[in-house]
């Protein structure tokens, strides 16, 4: 909403002369008062001579591509002023406004004198666009006759000391959607006098402008007609009225649309006029009808929905109720004969239309928001003043008043529950006071004074719509007062628990990572289902089993997540694409996995606390969102340096970190070979904890590398940490304080024998006096045999309760081999 | 287990006695002291040592034979014995102590490296600024006594909108852009806020509740330097007998405190937000803004709006609360100097690895 402050003045007597505020206090008012602020344009500046001039001799320059006049203006000096412009809506004998040579217009313009067309110009005849006063560029300003006399300063006469406020209005003060509510708003900042348009008294005048009949009640509360006919089609708005239109950012249009618009931006009732001539018979406010079309204004033939309201005549739907008018009964050049309409409209109703049809209006705007339903007589009573002032056109007799819309509830509540919730007490009577200001019809029960037993009775105004419960009200109390004045205090809390296992161990394994080298990014969560296809996936692999969003960003990105893979692939191509070549990321977010047959969502009440069933089907309608953690690596883990050489990236990298996230929250995985796209199938570890599979780390399938363009042997993990078992307090080992004997043994075994199968076999062979088994070397050859791997191990034997003998040891080592060879048909290789 | 009570099995063995000789005992000094004398550096005088001094070295082996001597001789030749041990101990003293000195001039400077010499052998991780900076904020209140509570980023429109009092056809509902999930009518969408976690967490806790909920959030803004459709917000909630508005005040300004130093305090403007009555927008204090100290928009906050008490089953006359929430990309783009919003979500590692591992 832009609002010229001028205009606010109309209706608001702030302090003049050395009190007035400066538009920078009047800003500050808005903001304190809840009204956001999204800039202050002051209107000019212009410096120099900016005059009033008349036109006196008109003389058409031909033989140029554009209409070009020369015109002499008498600017109050002795002689006339010889002028170029390239306007031609004014005539001789009108006032304009004259830049001389010398003037500085908006935008640091300056004027000087020019010889343009063959002919010396001595200034400029400016348009409102070029004085800063709006987008209208189409003509020149003309001054009613009366306004000044030539060689008056235009600048008063202009209002370029004026300033625009412009401001943001919150969805719950439909009402500041107009100079009536934003003046109402400054009287009460500034305690000055305040004259509300809005309560303008309504000469009652007898019988109907227009039979109405409304259908539907709860669509339309209110619609309310009054007919002007006489008017003069080839009349302009008057200049004031123009200027305050543009400076409120809307354009001129003709004298009848440019009213309607006036009356909405001053009271905030959205109007529309029809041509009377158009219409045929009684106006009807309905619900469309399932297949009935209606052409608007902006020229869109649009299939109307059975829960639109519409006005129709006998023709059909001549309307689209509150959103916008109909093409077949608009005021067009010829009309002479208006029906002005100002109606109540349901605001969910109209919210539905709007969004439907996706028409954005002003007059939607504040019908979402709410419009005072005691306005529309006054505004049909301002509008017609308006147009047979400056029309020329006759107000018929007769209103139209259809409709009872329903008055305010009263509010009942404790006097002092401003104060309860503020956390200070008030000054005695701040209550009632600014209940009162903003219009409430205040009732005071029990003795003022009395503890806790005074309550008041509030009716809110008629456009105060959103004052509905206490708490509304004691908004009102509070900001009027000042939220500076509410002081600052420490709530009671209980002590807490600090965060729970789940929480403290995200943050282990993020630092773990973090610690081992890895980089923190924030993955996507939208995904391409082409992923799914460079992934390799099945059809049936769950993974392709997504949430799809019916509004992506992006249309091809509209799935939700299933792994965070895409996303940490994507941002390490990005950083490869960047130069970076050795590359390690890591993420933690949860993704979205739904469920097979997942139930539908259920539909719950406000009113009170969902029973457990229905909070049990709230929750059990939404898919899994486990927790995961993912890397994913490229390039080079140890870098090339004056150390020696480097080495690259492998599957064990990636594995590892699995076994790192598994370290910091307390688990140790079991580890078995996996075919799992997108890895490859012979470089995939799955990581399971008591046998369940928690996620994969490996080597990337080279056909996935080069589907998504990463670099060569691209590595990644990825785990389910919500499936990790929480541990809260681990067992403390118990440590012996007596010496280790250390043995090593080579075996040899089958190459497709893994190590940690065969690992567990020696711990499980050697028993309890077995503390550590390390493997130390892998070894393939011809000496050992093809298809065959020797696999040394150094084993660290230990007893808690004395000192280990080497024999017992060795009995215990040879237990070990003797296991490996009988499970896994292990040869030992003798040293 | 010797003594002069207690004599050895076999006192009278001729070899082991002859070690207690003078001459034994005198030739052990020299070697020792020979040997301590030869050692070019302390890790040679150290592999010597065990030589002389050790368990198995002459002297401590004729120490064991003292036993072996008639009573008359044991006196003699335990001083004899005494000062030949002496004598070994101090030349090895004074070697080691040479040595040392040696090594401290010489050996220590010849070894010397470049220290300067990078050592980036496996490149160091990060922490992204959005994470540490959501476990910081959840620090100060954890610190307060507040709790840490979470719910799902595909949320239920009730949870989302309905129990936050946004009633249907509201054009508060349009105030935010959301993305919803497939098919229309589904019910779900992602979370436009962390407000939702509050629902859950007046239904899933007992009252009093004092919880803070940082996450992942939702609007349909394309990316661009100021916007990104996912981002993260921390909300507030403290329901309560009693709570006021100057208790919000109170705890904003300590949060404040916290992030931005003692200098820094809150502001409120009266604004609207359905769940929220009165509500308001926070200003903060921010003492390092750039061109200089001044007001920056923060967040949101106000007193729970009874309607969302309410939905919640909470008993109105007897429990009142507030709530807030700030975005945490816009805290760290004033707080950080972070001119492009774009550099938080791409994954820049040279963004991310500025800020190293901090907590």
């Amino acid at each position: 909403m832009r609002v010229p402050v001028s205009w606010l003045r109309d209706h608001v007597a702030l302090p003049e002369g050395s009190e007035a505020p400066t538009t920078a206090q009047i800003a500050d008012a808005f903001v304190r008062a809840g009204l956001e602020v999204e800039a202050v344009h002051q209107l000019g500046p212009v410096s120099g001579p900016l005059v009033v001039g008349r036109v006196l001799e008109i003389e058409e320059l031909t033989g140029f591509a554009k209409p070009i006049r020369y015109c002499r203006v008498d600017d109050g000096e002795p002689a006339p002023r010889g002028v170029i412009c390239g306007a031609t809506n004014f005539r001789a004998g009108d006032l304009v406004v004259l830049a001389r040579p010398g003037t500085v217009l908006p935008d640091d313009v300056a004027i000087a004198a020019r010889t343009a067309y063959g002919r010396t110009s001595e200034g400029m005849i400016c348009s409102a666009a070029e004085l800063g006063l709006g987008e209208d560029h189409t003509g020149i300003i003309v001054l009613p006759a009366d306004a000044a006399v030539p060689g008056d300063s235009a600048v008063p006469v202009l209002g370029l000391d004026d300033s625009v406020i412009e401001l943001a209005i919150t969805p719950d003060r439909g009402y500041c959607l107009s100079v009536r509510g934003l003046a109402r708003e400054l009287a009460i900042a500034f305690d000055a006098p305040y004259g509300d348009p809005g309560l303008r008294e309504v000469l009652s005048t007898g019988g109907l402008s227009w039979p109405v009949r409304i259908e539907d009640e709860q669509g339309c509360r209110r619609f309310v007609t009054r007919q002007v006919s006489g008017v003069d089609p080839t009349l302009r708005s008057p200049w004031w009225m123009r200027r305050r239109l543009g400076l409120a950012g809307m354009r001129s249009i003709s004298l009848a649309v440019d009213v309607t618009n006036y009356v909405m931006l001053e009271l905030g009732q959205p109007m529309h006029a029809f041509d009377a001539a158009k219409l045929d018979g009684e106006l009807l406010v309905r619900r469309a009808i399932e297949g009935e079309k209606l052409t608007t204004l902006d020229g869109v033939c649009r299939e109307l929905d059975p829960d639109d309201m519409v006005i129709c005549d006998a023709s059909g739907p001549v309307s689209l109720a509150a959103v916008m008018g109909g093409e077949s009964t608009e005021v067009g050049a010829a009309t002479t004969s208006l029906l002005l309409e100002a109606a109540n409209w349901d605001p969910a109703s109209v919210a539905r239309s709007a969004r439907r049809h996706k028409v954005p209006s002003e007059a939607a705007r504040r019908f979402e928001r709410g419009v005072d339903p005691a306005l529309p007589p006054v505004a049909v009573e301002f509008a017609a003043t308006l147009l047979s002032r400056y029309g020329g056109g006759r107000i018929a007799p007769g209103r139209t008043d259809a409709g009872t819309p329903p008055g305010p509830v009263p509010v009942v509540m404790p006097i002092e529950l401003p104060d309860r919730v503020a956390g200070r007490a008030y000054e005695r009577g701040a209550t009632v006071r600014r209940l009162s200001q903003i219009g409430c019809t205040v009732q005071v029960h029990g003795a003022e004074g009395t503890e806790g037993a005074t309550t008041v009775t509030v009716v809110p105004p008629s456009w105060r719509p959103d004052l509905v419960q206490p708490a509304d009200l004691v908004e009102e109390v509070l900001r009027l007062e000042g939220y500076d004045t509410i002081p600052a205090e420490f709530p009671p809390v209980p002590p807490g628990r600090g965060l729970t296992a789940a929480q403290r161990r995200r943050r282990a394994v993020s630092r773990t990572l973090a610690g081992a080298g890895y980089v923190e990014v924030l993955p996507s969560p939208f995904v391409s289902a082409t992923t799914w296809d460079a992934f390799g996936l099945p059809d049936d692999d769950p993974r392709r089993h997504t949430v799809t969003l019916l509004n992506p960003l992006e249309s091809d990105r509209d799935q939700l997540a299933t792994t965070l893979l895409p996303g940490l692939l994507e941002a390490l191509v990005r950083n490869v694409a960047r130069g970076q070549r050795d590359v390690a990321l890591y993420g933690m977010a949860p993704v979205v996995q739904p469920h097979v047959g997942a139930p539908a969502m259920p539909d719950v009440g406000v009113l009170g606390r969902p029973n457990p069933a229905e909070f049990a089907a709230l929750i059990g309608a939404l898919p899994g969102q486990p927790l995961h953690v993912g890397a994913v690596l490229a390039g080079q883990w140890e870098r090339l340096g004056w150390w020696g050489t480097g080495r690259a990236v492998t599957w064990a990298d990636a594995v590892q970190a699995a076994r790192a996230v598994g370290h910091a929250a307390g688990v140790e995985f079991g580890v078995c070979a996996a075919q799992t796209p997108p890895w490859h199938p012979g470089r995939c570890a799955q990581l399971q904890v008591e046998g369940r599979p928690v996620g994969h780390a490996g080597e990337l399938h080279p056909a996935v590398v080069t589907a998504l363009g990463l670099p060569p042997r691209t590595c990644a993990m990825e785990l389910d940490l919500d499936a990790l078992p929480l541990t809260d307090r681990r067992p403390a080992p118990v440590i012996s304080p007596y010496p280790p004997v250390l043995q090593d043994i080579a075996v040899v075994v089958d190459a497709a024998v893994p190590v940690a199968e065969l690992t567990a076999t020696l711990r499980r062979g050697a028993g309890e006096l077995l503390e550590d088994v390390r493997l130390f070397d892998v070894y393939t050859g011809e000496q050992i045999g093809v298809g065959k791997k020797s696999l040394a191990f150094a084993l660290r034997f230990r007893a808690l309760d004395r000192t280990l003998t080497v024999a017992e040891a060795t009995a215990a080592r040879d237990a070990a081999v003797a296991a490996a060879i009988q499970t896994h048909g292990a040869a030992l290789r003798s040293s | 287990m010797s003594g002069p009570n207690n004599p050895p099995k076999d006192p009278s063995h001729p070899k082991q006695v002859a070690m207690l000789a003078p001459e034994a005992l005198a030739q052990a000094v020299e070697d020792a002291e020979r040997a301590f004398a030869e050692a070019g550096d302390l890790e040679e005088l150290a592999a010597v040592k065990p030589a002389h001094l050790g368990d198995r070295s002459p002297l401590l082996i004729a120490r064991r034979e003292i036993g072996a001597l008639p009573p008359h001789a044991r006196a003699e030749a335990g001083k004899r014995l005494n000062a030949s041990r002496t004598a070994v101990q101090a030349a090895f003293d004074q070697r080691r102590a040479a040595l040392q000195v040696q090594r401290d001039s010489t050996t220590l400077r010849e070894e010397a490296v470049d220290v300067t010499l990078p050592w980036d052998r496996v490149p160091a991780g990060a922490r992204h600024p959005i994470t540490t900076l959501c476990e910081r904020i959840a620090d100060v209140f954890l610190a307060m006594g507040y709790e840490v509570a979470e719910g799902p980023e595909l949320e239920a429109e009730w949870f989302n909108f309905d129990a936050l009092n946004f009633p249907q056809d509201h054009p508060a509902r349009t105030m935010q852009d959301t993305f919803y999930a497939a098919p229309e009518g589904s019910g779900m969408v992602l979370r436009t806020h962390t407000s939702p976690v509050q629902v859950r967490a007046l239904l899933e806790r007992e009252l009093p509740v004092y919880v803070v909920c940082p996450g992942r959030t939702f609007r349909s803004d394309a990316l661009d330097a100021t916007h990104t459709p996912v981002f993260h917000q921390v909300e507030g909630l403290a329901v309560d007998h009693g709570i006021t508005m100057a208790h919000l005040k109170g705890t904003l300004d300590a949060l404040a405190r916290a992030m931005f130093g003692e200098t820094s305090r809150t502001r409120l403007r009266p604004s609207f937000f359905p769940f929220t009555e009165p509500s308001a927008e926070v200003d903060v204090w921010f003492p390092e803004r750039k061109g200089g100290p001044g007001w920056v928009e923060w967040g949101g906050c106000g007193m729970v709006n009874p309607n969302v008490l309410r939905a919640c089953g909470v008993d109105t006359s007897a429990y009142s609360g507030f709530a807030f929430g700030m975005g945490i990309e816009r805290t760290l783009q004033f707080r950080n100097g972070i001119a492009d919003m774009r550099d938080m979500v791409e994954g820049d590692v040279r963004f991310t690895c500025a800020f190293g591992t901090e907590a």
